[in-house]
C-alpha cells in the first residue's frame, strides 16, 4: 500500500491541553500547583528592567571622556529625577559651566570613560503572565511559572493576527457556509470570541472592533479586506504581535471559504463556553498555528479520561485508504472527502506537470483526482 | 541510534570511494525534501530514483528527519531496493553485494529559511548598509537596521531592539585605524537593551563583530556575560573597500551551530550523514564554480526555492552568491507580491485573471506552502510571480557582485560618501555564456520551452547565452556527494543533471515594433537564413549535439557583442527547445494597454510553444 505524509490541523472534541506560561525573566510564581485558575487568573509577576537611557554627557560637557566620572555630580547605583543635573562641567575661571541633566526619572548605572555615554535606568515594568487558559496547575516552574492541565476542545486555524485573548464563544452565522457580515454582530458581543460561518467581510471586522469584541473567527477572509484592516500586506507570515485590538482567525483559508463543518458544529456545541484564543502564526521554521481553545466542564470529561483517540485509526498525518481529507489548493479548494485511491505511479495533471496524486470520493459523491500535495489529514 | 539492520549509525569518515556504489543524497528545502538515489549502472555512476516529501518541521512532527525518511521512502517504494530500517533511520549495506542499503548517506540543509537577524551599523549609508548586506547575502531576514544617524532616539532603538527577539545580531562600525566611540556607543546601547532570543532562557545570543579592529576589545567588554561574541575581519575596513565574506561566512557559521541546533530534528539528521551536512546555496555554488573553471566561461545559476532565491555568478574567475532571503515561491511569495507589485507580475500573464482572487490564491500558497498548481490557469500565474522572483533577485546579486569589494580605488571623499560613483556589478549579461536554472519551478515547469523562457524573461540574456536547467533539482546534492566521490558527482552531473535547453540569441538595444532587429545565417548541421523584426520570438530546432556557425547582423541600434550595429558570428548549439532568437530588445518591454499586452504576450508564448 502507498503511503504519503501531509501536514494536518487540529480539530478535535477532546484533547489534555498543556499551557507552559512562563516570564521572560525571573520572577515570582503566584499560584500552588494543584490550584484551579482561570484565563485571567495572574499566575507569575515580576518586574523587567526599565528603560535604558543613554546621554552622551562627555559630549554635552565637552570634556575627555577620561574625564567624566569627575565631573559627575551623582554616583552610579544613585536615584535621579527627570531633568535633575547629575553632570557638570568645570567651566571657564568657574563660570560658563554646562549641565548634563538627567532624560528620565531612574537610576544612574553606568558612566563609561570610553565613550563618555552615561545610562539612566527608568523604573520597572511590571510584568504580568496570566493564566491564559483554565485548568489545573500540574507544575511550578520555581521563579518562572507554571504549567497549566486541562481537558479542552482544540480547534487549530490556519492563519490568525494578534495574540492572546479569551471570552465568551457567540456564535454569530447560522450555517457553516453562511458569510459573516455587519449585520451578524451585535451588542451583546462585547468581550465575546465572535464565530462565523464563511467569510468574514471587512465591515464584520470592523463592527465586531467597534462592540468591543475580544475575537472573530471564521472559515475565511479576502486578502484584501485583511490587508485593509491591518493597513499593510503581509510579508512573510509571521503574526502573534500586531496591535489591532481584536483577534482574528481563519480556520480554512482566503477567499469565501465555508468553515469545515465539523468545526462549526463543534464550536456551535460550545456557544457561552468561555475560550481561550491566540491569533499568532508562524509558517517558516518552527511552524505555530492559531487556536481555539475551550475548556471541557467535568460532563465533557467523558469516561477513561486521557486524549480522544484519531477518528478512524489513520495515524495522524498519514495517508491511507478511508483517511478524511480536505483539498487545499484550488481549482477543488474546500472540497471535503475520503482517500479512494492511492496510485504509485505519477499521473498528468491539467498544468502539464506529473506528480503523485490521489482519488477522493467526496463528501457530495463525486470523485477527483488531486495532488497528493493539495490535500491536508482531517484529525480528530 | 542504532537500526537493527546494518550499521545505519552515523560514521563520520564516509568509505572510501572505491567501496560507495550506491548512494543516497537529500536536500532538506525549506518546503520540500528530496531525495536522490545513485548507482553505479554498467560502470557508471547514474541517478536512478528521485523522491519527494514535505519538510517536517511543522508540528506535531517537528523534525526533519521524518521528511527524510519519507523522501527516502519513495526512492525505495520505486527501486524495490530496501533504504530505511523499521525505526526510520537509513540502512547502509553491510557488503557491496547486498542488494539493501546504500554505501553512503549525505545531505544539504538550506540553512537560509530560519534566520532572523538584526544589523547595527554606524552610518546607515556605509557601514549599516554593507552590514546589511552580509546579513541578506548570508540568507538571512534583517528585521531592522539600527545606525547612529538613522533618526531614532537612543531610548527608541532600543525598546526596538527588545521586541525584535532576533537570532543574532551583526555589528559593524569604523574603518580600520579609525575613531572607534560611535561602534563602542552602539554596542553600549544593544547589550543594555537585553534583547532576547527567540528560543528561551538558555540560549545565549551570538553578536558577531565586524568592525573597527581597533574597538574589538572594547566592545569584547561590553558584552560580557548572557551573549556568545564572535569577532570577525572588518566588513568595511576602508571606506572604499567591503569585505563581507568573514562577517557572512561567520553568520553562517553560527547560524549551523546555535541556531540549526535547536531546530526540530537537526542534530539526528548529523548523526545519521556520513559527511557533514552542506549548507545548500554552499553545494550549488562549488558545483557552478567547477563548470565555469572547467570549460573557462561566465556563468550565473539560480535556485529559487520556497523561502528564499538563491544566484551565483562567475564573471572573469570571481565567484559571488547571494542569497534573497524574502523572494520565493512558497513561504516568501507574498513578499515577492508585495516587492513587485501585482501589475508587474500581471504583465506576464496572457489569460483574463481578478487581482482579488489571486491575491487570495497568493495567500493560501503562502500558509499552505506545499501545494503545486493542478490547472493550467494557475501554472501560468505561478510562472508570472516566478520571474518576477528571479527578476528582483537578480537585481539584488547585481547589485552585491561589485568591484567595490576588496578594491583599492582612488576615489575622493564626495565619491566615498556617494555609494553610486565606481564600484560597477561584475554581472555583464553580453559577456554571460551560461545560465542555470535551478529550484522547483523552474525544474519541474513541465515544458522545457517555460523554463527556458521564464530564464529570459527574468534575466535578459544578451549577445550568445546557453541556457541550462538542473533537470530535477540535484545540484545540491551533486555538490555535497563531490566532497566524498568527486568523480562520481562530475559524471552524474554530466550525463544526468544538466538539461540543456538551447541557445538565447538576444541583441542590446531598443527600436520600433516591427521595424528590422537583425538579420541571421546559420551553417554546419543546420543551414539557413533569416531576418527577425523588433518584438519578435521564433525558435529554430536544433539538438544539443548540433552545432552551427551563427552569424548575426545587427541593425543600427542593436549590439550583439561587437558593437552597434556590427555582425557577429559565433558557434551555437542546440538543446531540448533549440536556437531562441529573441528580438523584443533589452530592456523587455510589454504595453500597457491590456487588449495589447495580452496579444503581445500570447505571440511570444505561441512563438515558444510554451503551454501547448
Amino acid at each position: 500500500m502507498a503511503k504519503a505524509f501531509t501536514p494536518g490541523l487540529t480539530v478535535t472534541a477532546r484533547t489534555t491541553y498543556r499551557a507552559r506560561r512562563v516570564l521572560p525573566i525571573a520572577g515570582d510564581v503566584l499560584v500552588a500547583r494543584g490550584a484551579q485558575v482561570n484565563a485571567d487568573t495572574v499566575v507569575a509577576q515580576t518586574f523587567m528592567e526599565g528603560d535604558a537611557f543613554p546621554m552622551r554627557a562627555a559630549n554635552i560637557l565637552s570634556a575627555n571622556p577620561k574625564d567624566l566620572s569627575g565631573l559627575m555630580l551623582k554616583k552610579l547605583g544613585d536615584t535621579v529625577a527627570k531633568d535633575e543635573p547629575i553632570a557638570r562641567s568645570k567651566g571657564i575661571f568657574g563660570m560658563m559651566k554646562t549641565e548634563v541633566k538627567s532624560a528620565a526619572d531612574g537610576v544612574l548605572e553606568s558612566i563609561s570613560d570610553a565613550t563618555g555615554m552615561v545610562i539612566i535606568r527608568g523604573p520597572q515594568h511590571p510584568v504580568a503572565v496570566q493564566a491564559y487558559v483554565s485548568g489545573e496547575v500540574i507544575e511550578v516552574i520555581a521563579g518562572e511559572g507554571v504549567v497549566i492541565e486541562n481537558a479542552v476542545a482544540l480547534i487549530q486555524g490556519i492563519f490568525g493576527v494578534s495574540g492572546e485573548t479569551h471570552g465568551p464563544i457567540a456564535m454569530a452565522n447560522a450555517a457553516a457556509g453562511d458569510t459573516l457580515d455587519e449585520a451578524h454582530i451585535t451588542a451583546a458581543m462585547k468581550g465575546c470570541v465572535v464565530i462565523g460561518g464563511a467569510r468574514m467581510t471587512a465591515a464584520a471586522i470592523k463592527k465586531a472592533k467597534t462592540v468591543g469584541a475580544a475575537a472573530i473567527v471564521s472559515g475565511g477572509i479576502d486578502d484584501q479586506d485583511l490587508r485593509d484592516f491591518l493597513g499593510h500586506d503581509i510579508g512573510v507570515a509571521v503574526t502573534g504581535s500586531e496591535r489591532t485590538g481584536i483577534t482574528l482567525i481563519i480556520t480554512e483559508g482566503f477567499g469565501d471559504v465555508a468553515m469545515a463543518a465539523r468545526t462549526f458544529k463543534l464550536l456551535a456545541s460550545h456557544a457561552g463556553r468561555v475560550a481561550s484564543v491566540n491569533g499568532a502564526t508562524q509558517i517558516r521554521a518552527g511552524v505555530m498555528r492559531p487556536e481555539i481553545v475551550i475548556p471541557l466542564d467535568a460532563a465533557h470529561h467523558g469516561s477513561g479520561g486521557g486524549p480522544a483517540a484519531a477518528a478512524g485509526g489513520a495515524v495522524a498525518g498519514m495517508l491511507e485508504i478511508g483517511t478524511s481529507v480536505r483539498v487545499i489548493r484550488d481549482p477543488y479548494f474546500g472540497v471535503l472527502g475520503t482517500v479512494a485511491a492511492l496510485p504509485e505511479q505519477p499521473a498528468v495533471l491539467g498544468s502539464g506537470s506529473r506528480a503523485r496524486v490521489l482519488e477522493v470520493a467526496t463528501v457530495d459523491g463525486s470523485r477527483i483526482t488531486v495532488p497528493r500535495a493539495n490535500v491536508e489529514v482531517i484529525d480528530g | 541510534m542504532t537500526a537493527p539492520h546494518a550499521a545505519s549509525s552515523s560514521a563520520k569518515t564516509p568509505p572510501t570511494p572505491d567501496r560507495i556504489q550506491v548512494i543516497v543524497a537529500t536536500d532538506c528545502g525549506s518546503t520540500t525534501t528530496k531525495a536522490i538515489l545513485i548507482e553505479l549502472v554498467d560502470g557508471h555512476y547514474r541517478q536512478t530514483q528521485r523522491g519527494e516529501a514535505p519538510t517536517t518541521v511543522e508540528a506535531p512532527f517537528a523534525d526533519v528527519t521524518l521528511g527524510v525518511t519519507n523522501s527516502v521512502t519513495e526512492l525505495q517504494e520505486l527501486s524495490g531496493r530496501r533504504l530505511i530500517a523499521d525505526d526510520g533511520t537509513v540502512i547502509r549495506r553491510t557488503s557491496l553485494t547486498d542488494p539493501n542499503g546504500c554505501d553512503v548517506y549525505i545531505s544539504t540543509s538550506s540553512a537560509g529559511g530560519g534566520l532572523q537577524m538584526m544589523v547595527a551599523g554606524v552610518v546607515r549609508q556605509m557601514t549599516a548598509e554593507s552590514a546589511k548586506r552580509a546579513a541578506l547575502g548570508a540568507g538571512a531576514i534583517v528585521m531592522d537596521t539600527i545606525a547612529s544617524n538613522d533618526n531614532r532616539k537612543p531610548h527608541e532603538q532600543i525598546q526596538r531592539i527588545r521586541e525584535l527577539r532576533p537570532d543574532m545580531v551583526l555589528l559593524s562600525g569604523g574603518t580600520d585605524g579609525g575613531d572607534h566611540k560611535k561602534v563602542v556607543e552602539l554596542a553600549e546601547l544593544i547589550a543594555p537593551a537585553k534583547p532576547r532570543p527567540r528560543f528561551g532562557g538558555e540560549y545565549q545570543l551570538p553578536v558577531i563583530y565586524a568592525g573597527n579592529k581597533d574597538a574589538a576589545p572594547a566592545v569584547a567588554r561590553v558584552f560580557g556575560a548572557g551573549f556568545d561574541l564572535s569577532i570577525v575581519p572588518n566588513l568595511r575596513p576602508t571606506l572604499e573597500a567591503e569585505n563581507l565574506g568573514p562577517a557572512r561566512d561567520r553568520i553562517h557559521d553560527v547560524f549551523l551551530e546555535h541556531v540549526m541546533a535547536h531546530a526540530p530534528g537537526y542534530d539526528k539528521l548529523i548523526s545519521w550523514a556520513d559527511a557533514p551536512i552542506m549548507p545548500t546555496p554552499g553545494a550549488v555554488g562549488d558545483i557552478l564554480q567547477t563548470i565555469a573553471r572547467k570549460r573557462g566561461i561566465n556563468a550565473v545559476g539560480v535556485d529559487i526555492g520556497g523561502a528564499t532565491t538563491d544566484v551565483f555568478s562567475v564573471f572573469d574567475g570571481v565567484f559571488n552568491r547571494t542569497v534573497s532571503a524574502n523572494l520565493g515561491m512558497s513561504y516568501s511569495i507574498s513578499n515577492v507580491c508585495a516587492e513587485a507589485t501585482m501589475p508587474r507580475i500581471m504583465r506576464w500573464v496572457h489569460l483574463p485573471m481578478d487581482e482579488r482572487e489571486l491575491r487570495n490564491r497568493v495567500k493560501n500558497k503562502m500558509i499552505r506552502p506545499t501545494t503545486i498548481p493542478q490547472s493550467l490557469e494557475a501554472l501560468v500565474f505561478e510562472q508570472a510571480v516566478a520571474r518576477e522572483a528571479l527578476r528582483l533577485s537578480y537585481e539584488q546579486h547585481k547589485a552585491f557582485a561589485t568591484t567595490l569589494k576588496g578594491v583599492q580605488q582612488q576615489r575622493t571623499v564626495g565619491d566615498a560618501f556617494s555609494q553610486q560613483a565606481g564600484g560597477g556589478t561584475l554581472v555583464n549579461n553580453m559577456k554571460l555564456d551560461l545560465l542555470v536554472a535551478s529550484g522547483g519551478v523552474l525544474s519541474h515547469a513541465p515544458r522545457m520551452e517555460q523554463t527556458a523562457l521564464m530564464l529570459i524573461d527574468s534575466f535578459e540574456p544578451e549577445g550568445f547565452t546557453e541556457l541550462a536547467k538542473d533537470s530535477i533539482f540535484m545540484m545540491p546534492h551533486l555538490g555535497v556527494l563531490a566532497s566524498v566521490h568527486p568523480d562520481a558527482a562530475m559524471e552524474v552531473f554530466e550525463k544526468d543533471c544538466l538539461i540543456f535547453l538551447g541557445t538565447c540569441v538576444a541583441p542590446h538595444g531598443e527600436g520600433k515594433p516591427g521595424k528590422q532587429c537583425f538579420s541571421w545565417t546559420l551553417s554546419g548541421a543546420r543551414s539557413a537564413q533569416g531576418t527577425m523584426a523588433v518584438g519578435e520570438m521564433q525558435v529554430l530546432p536544433l539538438a544539443h549535439h548540433e552545432s552551427c556557425e551563427m552569424t548575426v547582423s545587427p541593425e543600427k541600434g542593436f549590439d550583439m557583442g561587437a558593437g552597434p550595429g556590427k555582425p557577429v558570428t559565433r558557434t551555437v548549439r542546440g538543446g531540448t527547445v533549440g536556437l531562441i532568437l529573441d528580438a523584443r530588445g533589452r530592456a523587455i518591454t510589454v504595453p500597457d494597454a491590456e487588449n495589447e499586452r495580452r496579444a503581445t504576450i500570447q505571440k511570444w508564448l505561441t512563438a515558444l510553444r510554451v503551454y501547448e
